[in-house]
This record gives C-alpha cells, structure tokens and sequence, in this order.
C-alpha cells in the first residue's frame, strides 16, 4: 500500500503549548489541535479566508534573532530566547503556522479585542433570538455570553434593514441579523460554482442580496442556511418550526445518489424535522444537495403503505404464491447491504436469479452522481448481482410474456417504472415489499408495509466503494414491518433456513459469508464509512462521473 | 427499655361534675359572637391573594391586544414536568403583527401536570406568561384539565407592558434609516 506523502511539520506554540503541525495551517485550525477554541464567523475550514470579521484577532510574536548576527537573543530573565510579541492583535484565520511562531489566545489584549468586535457587532444586531431559528446554534450567541457585555452602549436607533427577504425558493434571509461574514457569498461563488449573492451600499448600511435578476435558486442554496453563523439565512422550510435544543440528531446517509453523502436527521418524538450534511472530509466535506433535505417528507407522506394485518400473516399469504414455483425476484440499489444479503438468501431458498433496477440520471459533479441508486456497489459487495443492472426489466418481461414467471418478488422497486406493462403486471402474482403507493402496489397480491430508511438501520456503499452506516432516527411507522424481519421471515417461508433479523446478529453472519465485509461489524463501522477493496469490480462500466472527492476509474 | 409508671391523678370533685368545662367551653362561644368573623363564605367569597402568588398559569396581552408569546418555547423547554406544549408557527404577513414574525399556533398547558414552580414565568423573554391568582382548577375529564390558546389569554387578559420593544421596532421599520 502507498503511504501518503508526510507533510511537513512546524512546530509552534500555541499558549504555551507546544504543537507541531503541517506546514500552511493558520492559527485557527492549530488552535484546534490543542483543544484552544479561537472564536470565529467568517472563517470556514472548507472556504477560502477573507478574514473581515475579525473575531479571531491574536497575539502573536516569532524567536528573536540578532539582526546583525542572526544568533538568537536570549532573554537574562529566563534564559530561554526571547519572544519579540507583535503590538498589536493578528486575525487568526489568515495567518499561516511558521516555525517557532508563538500565540496568545487569551492575553488581555486579545480579550480586549473580541470583546471590542463584539461589541461592534452587536450595536446593529437585533435583539429578536426568542423568535430566531438559529437560536441554539448561533455562534453570535455563543461568543456573545463569552465576550459580550451584557448590556448595550449605544443610545442611537438601530439600523432597519430588509426583513423576510425570499433570496430563493428555500432560503429566507433577514439582513437586520447579518454580520456581513460572507460566508454564504463564498460558498455560493467557489463550491456552488453560482455568484448569486453579495453586498450592496456601505459601511452599516451594508446589505447581502442577490445580484440583479439573479435568484439564490441552485441545487446547494441551503448549504448557505448552514453554514451562516446567524439567523440571517434561514431555510424556509424549517423557519418557526421547532427550536433546535428539542431536537434529536441521528446520522443518516443520503439516498439520492451513489455518492452517499453524510446527514443528520434531525428529530423530535418521532417527527423529523430536517435533514443537515455531516462532515466527512473524504465524501462531501461539510455540504449537501437541497434534493436531498426534503427526503424526509417520505416519512410521513400521505401515501406510506401500511397494513392491519401482521407480519406472520401477510408473509403466509406471500409463502402461497411460492408454492406454484416459477418466482422471480427484483431486488433493489435502495436497499441497504443487509437487506441486499437477505434479498440473496430470499432468493437462494427460492432456486432463482435475481434482476436489478438501474436508476440514471445526469450528476451535477459535485454531490450528486449519475447513478441514482444509492447501493448498487452494496449488491456486488454482496454477490445479489455480478454485473451491473439495467434500468429496463426487459428480461423478466420476456419470460413473463412467455409463461415462465408466474410471481413476482419485488423488494421496493417499482416493475411499472421498470418497464413492466399493466398488463404484464396482472398476468403475474406480485408480492411487493415497499413503503410508498405505486402503480406496482396497487397489482401487487401481496404488500408488505416496510420502512423508509430514516426508520430503519443499516449500510449503504457508495461510490468510492466506502460501507457508510446509517442509523435509525424515528421509529417505524405502525402497520409497516422492518425489511430484515420481512426478507427473514419470508425466505424461511420460501424453505431457507433462517436468517437473523436484527442488524447486529445478521452482520455476523454476512461477515463469515461476505469475503469483502469479513472481519467487520456493523458497530466497528466508523461514522465517517470504511474504504473496502473494489478491486474485483473495478472493470464494471459505472455511470457516475467526476464529483466531490471521486473521480472514475479510466474506462479501459 | 425501661417502663415508665405514669401516675393518674384522681379526678377533682368539680371536674366530676364537668359544669366548669361547659362554662368555659360556652364563654369562648360566646366570646366569638362578639368579634370579626374570619371565615369566608367560600366560594362566594374569595380571599385576597398576596402579592407574588403562584397560581395558574396563564398568558396575557400587551396593552394593545397583541399576544406577547412569540413561541420562543422557553418555557416550554424549563418546565420541569414537561406540562407546556407548543406548537410555533410564522404570523401572516397581512396581520398588524406581521414585524413580531412568529406567535404560538397552539399552546397547551396540562394543569395536571403543571407543579405551580414559576420557572416558566422567569423563564419567559417576552414577558407573556404569568402565574396570576387564580388558584382553583378542576374538571371532570383530563381533556378539560389542557388549558389551550384561548383559554389562557381568558385567564390571563392583560398586563401593562413597560418596554413595548415590538412596537418600537415597528415604528423604526415604518420610519426606515435615511442614507
């Protein structure tokens, strides 16, 4: 194996703290490394540095030399070579660790410093954070009981500034509550790849808008909503909904594409409210796509499949259309790899092959990739398939046209989007395992409720052949049953032998039986995913494209 | 442990008798005829709450008939036996309060769980909820024990507000800063 490339350290010292660190990190981030919070708002780890808050002033100073000679000047005092200290305060964030470099992060001066730009930042703010969204998480806030002064200064009137502005279709901003960090300006400009935004007019006058006709309307827009150290941008979506401390986080996967991007399912008593990116340095740093934070909608959607019978009931009624023999079985890339692993083992009790539903669409090389299933990678890590899927069921229709198929297992996918005719569907029994109303559950025989993936557990493998898992954020929806009891249960109906139905107990089994996923357990799994071999598949000709942090393998 | 032998002593002719108890027992009577009354016809008659009584919580209205809570679920969050339940919602544009933004769609408070504590009244930033004199409440089901919305501003009405911080921020948006 190839080991990275060492970087080259620097040591530095950091409140006395000794600390070595790669070269080109800036005050802020070696801070960081020695637990020394230096506070912050335009500063982001993942945008480029303006440094125009300056709420990370520091003091700083380098060794001493002798100008003529070089030699170090010593200090009588303590015998150790002197500090010449800057006189007055640097910004944190632009400036660059070099060798020797000493910092003070909580001198007087510095202390002075941020409770002047604090004080400063506040003159304009309003004093609204019982009705503001950011309440909770809001930095001005946070640094606010840390260097504010508890009462105000200023006798004048307050600026007013444009309230409730529609930036975007999703994001609400109210300028009053903006400390001009640019944040938002940035992201949009660098990751996004739209200049939509900036300021206008001067000095307290200053206002974000969008740029004449221009709208805050791309795919990425609510990744400014997060990373805004005030409540200026909110998400219209979950503006007043609910305070921020009532809610429970739950790490999730997104399940828009293969590239799998990091979230935080956010959630009270069962209710989700929103849906926020994780940071994961190696799949989608701090951002996600707007697509996918209105996925948690499908929770509670109005057309959730859901049934009065039991489970053991609706699985008889299943095991009947076994019987006849001349089953086919549609597994599904939304499926996770436990389900995908019982999925094979449905369809090794029922002696037949399993087909796959291709989903493609064009990525936005940035977090959302052509391949719109979010775990074909986990059904070839599984061996459910061995090439890769087609987006019609051309195969099936021919042998249900022919008379060879007489049921039809479909774990979550939809034949009718598949390409399957209503007639073709009626012809054939279909038992469907899903969790939202479709053209398929409505012919289906059987339907079996399940659950979306924010009600269930699991793993998903992305694109970069990384196992990311996902936990359970709500419980599930009564009268829908957990896919891996159902798959168990009804590939003992169908004559096999009987799987565990619990997420901790089947990794055993699927680690003795997976050669790629051996020596691995779903609790091992670290929250930021594990990189498996993808080697042996490496020939297959996926769809995905270039997007963050993944580029495809040269075509051979 | 030891057995203490307490002596009784023998009854006295004139407690034999019992007259002078009687007598004693009709003078204090008889005493009470003659001096104010401090029983209350209750519930006719109510008494007089102190000052900085902990009764029912309610929710009041600022001088000019706008709801003070902006459901910033404060209280909702304080409250120790998990009484309050809010439901935040955004205030319509067309309303005179539209600049306030956001005021509670539902409140509800379980008096069956509330324990009379204050802390959502100390809690409260816009100064909306108080614990006022009302102290007795009673229903024959535990749905008429919830207080919601309506109830609580009959309860609470209201209070005189000292700041009036919304109104003048809507003066200052009405008047604008000149640049």
């Amino acid at each position: 194996m190839i080991q990275p490339a060492k970087p080259e350290l620097v040591t530095v010292n950091i409140d006395g703290k000794e600390i070595a660190v790669p070269k080109g990190t800036n005050v802020i981030e070696a801070a960081r490394m020695v637990n020394v919070d230096v506070p912050h708002y335009c500063y982001h780890p993942k945008l480029a540095v303006v440094g125009n808050c300056r709420m990370c002033l520091i003091e700083m100073g380098m060794p001493a030399v002798d100008p003529a000679t070089k030699a170090p000047v010593i200090d009588p005092a303590t015998g150790k070579q002197k500090i010449n200290w800057i006189p007055r305060p640097q910004i944190g964030c632009g400036t660059n660790v070099s060798p020797g470099l000493h910092v003070k992060t909580t001198s007087p001066m510095v202390k002075d410093a941020r409770e002047g730009v604090m004080e400063f930042l506040l003159i304009n703010h309003p004093l609204d954070c019982p009705i503001c969204d950011q309440a909770g998480e809001c930095k001005l806030q946070e640094q606010a009981t840390g260097y504010g002064r508890g009462y105000s200064r200023f006798v004048e009137q307050k600026n007013v500034k444009p309230k409730r502005t529609q930036l975007g279709p999703r994001v609400t901003l109210d300028d009053e509550r903006c400390v001009l960090c640019s944040r938002c300006i940035r992201f949009s400009r660098d990751i996004a790849g739209k200049d939509v935004l900036g300021f206008v007019d001067r000095g307290s006058y200053s206002t974000l808008t969008c740029h004449p006709d221009k709208k805050l309307d791309h795919n990425y827009s609510l990744n400014t909503v997060d990373i805004c150290p005030v409540g200026a941008l909110t998400s219209t979506d979950f503006r007043f909904k609910m305070r921020v401390w009532f809610l429970k986080q739950t790490n999730t996967i997104d399940t828009e594409s293969s590239v799998g991007v990091n979230t935080v399912a956010w959630s009270r008593e069962g209710v989700l409210y929103r849906i926020t990116p994780r940071q994961n340095d190696e799949v989608n740093d701090t951002w996600m796509a707007d697509s996918g934070r209105v996925l948690y909608k499908q929770v509670a959607a109005a057309d959730r499949l859901k049934s009065s019978d039991t489970v053991n009931i609706l699985v008889t009624k299943a095991a009947e259309f076994f019987k006849s023999g001349s089953v086919a079985v549609v597994g599904s890339g939304r499926s996770s790899v436990e389900e995908q692993f019982l999925t094979k083992k449905l369809a090794a009790a029922l002696k037949v092959s399993v087909s796959l539903v291709s989903r493609t669409a064009p990525g936005d090389k940035l977090l959302i990739s052509a391949d719109r299933n979010p775990n074909i990678r986990g059904a070839l890590v599984t061996g459910l398939i061995s090439e890769l899927p087609s987006a019609q069921l051309t195969g099936l229709a021919a042998d249900i046209d022919a008379g060879k198929v007489k049921t039809v297992v479909s774990v979550g996918e939809d034949l009718a989007a598949a390409g399957l005719t209503a007639a073709q569907l009626a012809k054939v029994s279909i038992v469907y395992l899903g969790t939202h109303a479709n053209a398929t559950s409505a012919a289906a025989k059987v339907v079996i409720p399940t659950l979306t993936v924010f009600e269930k557990a699991g793993t998903f493998v992305n694109q970069q052949f990384r196992i990311q898992k996902f936990a359970k954020a709500v419980p599930g929806l009564a009268g829908a049953y957990d896919d891996l009891v159902v798959l168990s249960k009804l590939t003992v109906a169908a004559g096999g032998a009987s799987a565990a139905d619990e997420i901790n107990a089947l990794w055993t089994a699927i680690a003795a039986e997976v050669p790629a996923l051996s020596a691995m357990l779903y609790k091992n799994i670290p929250e930021t995913g594990l990189l498996l071999d993808g080697t042996a598949w490496a020939g297959l000709p996926f769809a995905e494209g270039e997007t963050l942090h993944y580029k495809p393998a040269a075509t051979i | 442990m030891a057995v203490i032998q307490v002596e009784r002593k023998p009854l006295t002719f004139a407690e034999r008798t019992y007259i002078p108890q009687i007598i004693g027992g009709l003078w204090v009577t008889l005493k009470h005829f003659f001096q104010p009354t401090v029983t209350l016809q209750y519930p006719e008659q109510r008494p007089e709450i102190p000052k900085g009584y902990r009764g029912v919580p309610t929710l009041v209205k600022d001088p000019n008939g706008r709801e003070k809570c902006v459901s910033c679920q404060l209280c909702e969050f304080v409250c120790p036996p998990k009484a309050i339940r809010i439901t935040p919602g955004e205030i319509s544009a067309e309303s005179d309060n539209a600049h306030v933004e956001k005021g509670p769609q539902a409140f509800d408070i379980d008096m069956l769980r509330c324990i009379y504590c204050g802390l959502c009244q100390e809690v409260c930033p816009e100064e909306a909820i108080f614990l006022q004199n009302q102290f007795s409440m009673s229903g024959y089901t535990r749905a008429e024990m919830v207080n919601n919305k309506e109830r609580l501003y009959e309860l609470g009405g209201t209070l005189p507000d000292e700041h009036l911080k919304w109104d003048k921020k809507k003066t200052a948006e009405e008047h604008g800063n000149a640049h």
